[in-house]
């Protein structure tokens, strides 16, 4: 009880000593802002360029998951805003960003806007009540150019608080071309087709296996795994039975859900598929992922599937072309009628209310900054599902095959559904119990398993 | 008025003394304690153990292995890296080349020598800081007779007890508050107060071993506590300051978490970020820089490597006396 007291003594007198010294300081802007208007703002803000007048010596502050090197390209992106408007944009690239923006946001020490890479992320940060719905130029934009799916991930409870900024593309199957040309293969635009090839490959040639596959990626292995599973699923069952699947309505181990695993474990169990260039099957547990594909250099694997993202693990000098070294195709739906593109990316959460921020919002939702991005990154590795986007912009192939995947009408676009479950699931159980079926635990116990842990409420 | 030092110990003499320090708990073999050379000879048998030797030196080896690992993939290529373990580094070549990459900025990274300014920025007040308090308040706890001494004592050695991770977000809040988060003084103030009880209990520990006699007779020469504190405390508590100090540089260099919620994570141009930032971020967003990792690490060892092995010989005396006070 003394010792309490004392402690309490201690800090008051801490307190009153450290405002003593350091008000002279003056204190700093509210980062917080407040949300009091409580319908979206109706102001126009995509003529922000002439708006000069308004908005000249003001600055917005962006926080971000997107570290050097690639952040190079976002800060070239913002150029022709800060032109056009005299506004200052600081840039704060943190790795550990979904850890420290809830973090902020209690301390009371949030950005004005923020690029949330998850929409479970958006959804607790809305919770806070700090986030500000997105004006109504955002809107229109988002209503304009992007798909209803991407509005619906950027929106929480029917309200649009995020428009879409990057995003990337999952549903691929690095290859080798020249492997592929040699043998004579064609690549597969049907999950049968797939199969049949795979078995072919297997038989074909004893040096080398169909697959490869790596789940190793520090504190988060087993995460290629999830997106296995996710990208089976929506193939098999649809984005329908998917999006119920993500938000629990059905259970984790439901028998489609089994089935589809079941699909997964087609091919990655299989010692004669898997692992090409490392083992048995079970070496995909310990491969980093970062190593998953390189044997398809070495010619010992002929198949990887990994996200669009895989393209910077490549050694330098390897060419990602359509006639390259290396080339990714879009991994087949069941049949040709659909098809289901599983992927992620990011969204402009504001928590400032200012015109300025506003502002850069609309600029960032629009197809110049798209544009403007695209061209502003030299060495590739960037799309956006803006349809404002013109593919000749983008420099690599791969990133415009993947413009070209996400902008087809008939693309059902589905958001990584292991970042929009609770993270005891997404971000832990289902990452370690997917480790734990490559090595051989089997599909009922894994599913089960991941069921059981899902947060009661 | 005495101001003489004591002569300094010998590193020889302070390392038998670490060997009589180590043996007698165990007792030395039924042939009772012993003083002296006598104590030497137990102490270099007792090492000499061939079973003894081999554990220590499977021990070394365990822990160093990786470490040696470590360094040679840092002079090795992605590729090499990838395909081949670096025990097989002999056949597969040596490069500069991640060191060059880490250190001249790679893509769109501002150089690291920016870095390693702002550590020590950050780090050398956060030494002193700490140190000038912990010994001041030490010798008040020490020496000067005040009502609640020994409960605010304990109460100063119980705040060793607070996890700084838990006054972390209240900090921040307060930092915000009076407009100092996002700046160097966010990190030298909280360094410094998670520092102190453990410097104030070390320190106080040194004071309370220097013969009250010595004290005394400076009181009696005419000195007041500014002069004994300045002229005969502080230069005979040196090693007990140097080993704090390696302490907290290690602990404030090494520092992520606190440097991450005070500052931020910006690691860009003309940012404050230490480097600890910089390695957090050095892979890439998406990590496909990995291979940039190991040599970053080494450039950032080399520093504390440094200041430990030029102030060791305090480290290891300064921690025996502290800690063995009986």
């Amino acid at each position: 009880m003394a010792l309490i007291t004392t402690r309490k003594v201690l800090a008051v007198a801490g307190v009153a000593a450290l405002s003593l010294t350091t008000a002279a300081c003056g204190s700093s802007s509210d980062g917080g802002g407040g949300s009091e208007s409580t319908g979206p703002d109706t102001t126009d803000y995509s003529d922000w360029c002439g708006m000069k007048s308004e908005l000249q010596g003001k600055s917005v502050s962006i926080y971000t998951s997107i570290v050097t090197p690639e952040d190079a390209s976002h800060k070239a992106s913002y150029k022709e805003f800060e032109d056009c408007t005299g506004v200052k944009i600081n840039y704060e690239g943190d790795k550990d960003f979904e850890k420290n923006l809830p973090q902020r946001a209690q301390s009371g020490n949030l950005p004005d806007i923020a690029f949330i890479p998850q929409p479970g992320l958006l959804q607790t940060m809305v919770d806070t009540g700090l986030a500000i719905p997105a004006s109504e130029t955002v809107g229109k934009e988002v209503d304009e150019y992007f798909g209803e799916d991407w509005r619906k991930y950027g929106s929480v409870d029917d309200e649009l608080y995020a428009a879409p900024l990057g995003a990337n593309v999952k549903s691929y199957v690095w290859y080798s071309p020249k492997m592929f040309k040699d043998k004579g293969y064609e690549v597969p635009t049907t999950w049968d087709d797939l199969m049949s090839l795979t078995e072919k490959i297997a038989a074909d040639d004893p040096g080398a296996k169909p697959w490869c596959a790596g789940f190793g990626s520090g504190t988060a292995t087993g995460w290629p795994g999830t997106d296995w599973l996710e990208d089976v699923l929506l193939r098999t069952a649809g984005p329908d039975v998917y999006d119920q699947w993500v938000d629990h309505s059905i259970p984790f181990n439901d028998p489609k859900v089994s089935e589809a695993l079941g699909k997964v474990a087609a091919i990655l169990k299989d010692p004669k598929y898997t692992n090409g260039g490392f083992g048995d099957p079970s070496t995909i547990a310990t491969t980093q992922f970062q190593d998953g594909g390189q044997p398809i250099l070495k010619n010992k694997c002929y198949m990887h599937r990994q996200a669009s993202f895989y393209a910077s693990n490549w050694p330098e000098g390897t060419k990602v072309a359509e006639d390259g070294d290396v080339w990714a195709f879009y991994l087949p739906s069941v049949d040709e009628s659909s098809k289901p593109v599983l992927g992620g990316g990011e969204f402009v959460a504001t928590f400032r209310d200012a015109p300025e921020v506003k502002a850069f919002a609309a600029f960032l939702a629009s197809p110049d900054w798209a544009n403007a991005k695209a061209k502003a990154t030299k060495g590739g590795g960037w799309v956006s599902a803006n349809k404002g986007l013109e593919v000749k912009n983008l420099v690599s192939p791969i990133d415009q095959q993947s413009a070209e995947i996400l902008q087809d009408p008939k693309a059902v676009f589905r958001f990584d559904g292991s970042d929009m479950m609770p993270s005891a699931v997404g971000a832990g159980t289902f990452w370690t119990q997917m480790t734990n079926w490559v090595k051989g635990q089997d599909d009922k116990t894994t599913l089960d398993n991941i069921e059981q842990s899902w947060p009661q409420n | 008025m005495s101001t003489a030092t004591p002569p300094p110990v010998s590193t020889e003499m302070a390392e038998d003394e670490t060997h009589v320090e180590a043996k007698t708990p165990h007792g030395s073999g039924g042939s009772g304690r012993r003083f002296g050379r006598s104590a030497t000879g137990n102490a270099a048998r007792a090492v000499t153990n061939p079973w003894a030797s081999a554990v220590a030196i499977i021990m070394a080896l365990a822990w160093t292995t990786p470490t040696v690992g470590l360094l040679v993939t840092s002079f090795r290529n992605q590729q090499d890296i990838q395909e081949t373990g670096w025990w097989q580094a002999l056949s597969t070549g040596f490069t500069l080349d991640n060191y060059s990459q880490v250190l001249g900025g790679a893509e769109g990274q501002p150089p690291l020598t920016d870095f390693i300014v702002n550590s020590f920025v950050i780090a050398i007040p956060a030494v002193f800081l700490p140190l000038l308090l912990a010994s001041l308040a030490s010798y008040a706890f020490a020496w000067i007779d005040f009502p609640f001494r020994n409960a605010l004592f304990v109460g100063v050695f119980a705040l060793q007890i607070v996890p700084l991770q838990i006054a972390l977000l209240p900090l921040v809040t307060m930092y915000q508050q009076i407009g100092i988060n996002g700046t160097y003084w966010a990190l030298w103030l909280s360094h410094s107060a998670f520092a102190l009880p453990l410097a104030v209990f070390l320190l106080h520990n040194f004071m309370k071993e220097i013969p009250a006699s010595l004290l005394e007779a400076a009181r009696v020469d005419g000195a007041g506590h500014v002069r004994i504190f300045f002229q005969v405390l502080l230069p005979l508590i040196t090693p007990a300051l140097a080993s704090f100090g390696i302490f907290q540089f290690l602990w404030v260099w090494n520092d992520l978490l606190v440097a991450i919620t005070m500052l931020g994570g910006n690691a860009g141009e003309g940012s404050l970020a230490p480097l600890t930032m910089v390695l957090n971020n050095i892979s890439g967003t998406l990590g496909n820089r990995w291979y940039l990792m190991s040599a970053a690490a080494f450039i950032s060892i080399a520093f504390p490597v440094a200041v430990f092995l030029s102030l060791q010989r305090y480290f290891v005396r300064g921690l025996l006396a502290g800690g063995t006070k009986g």
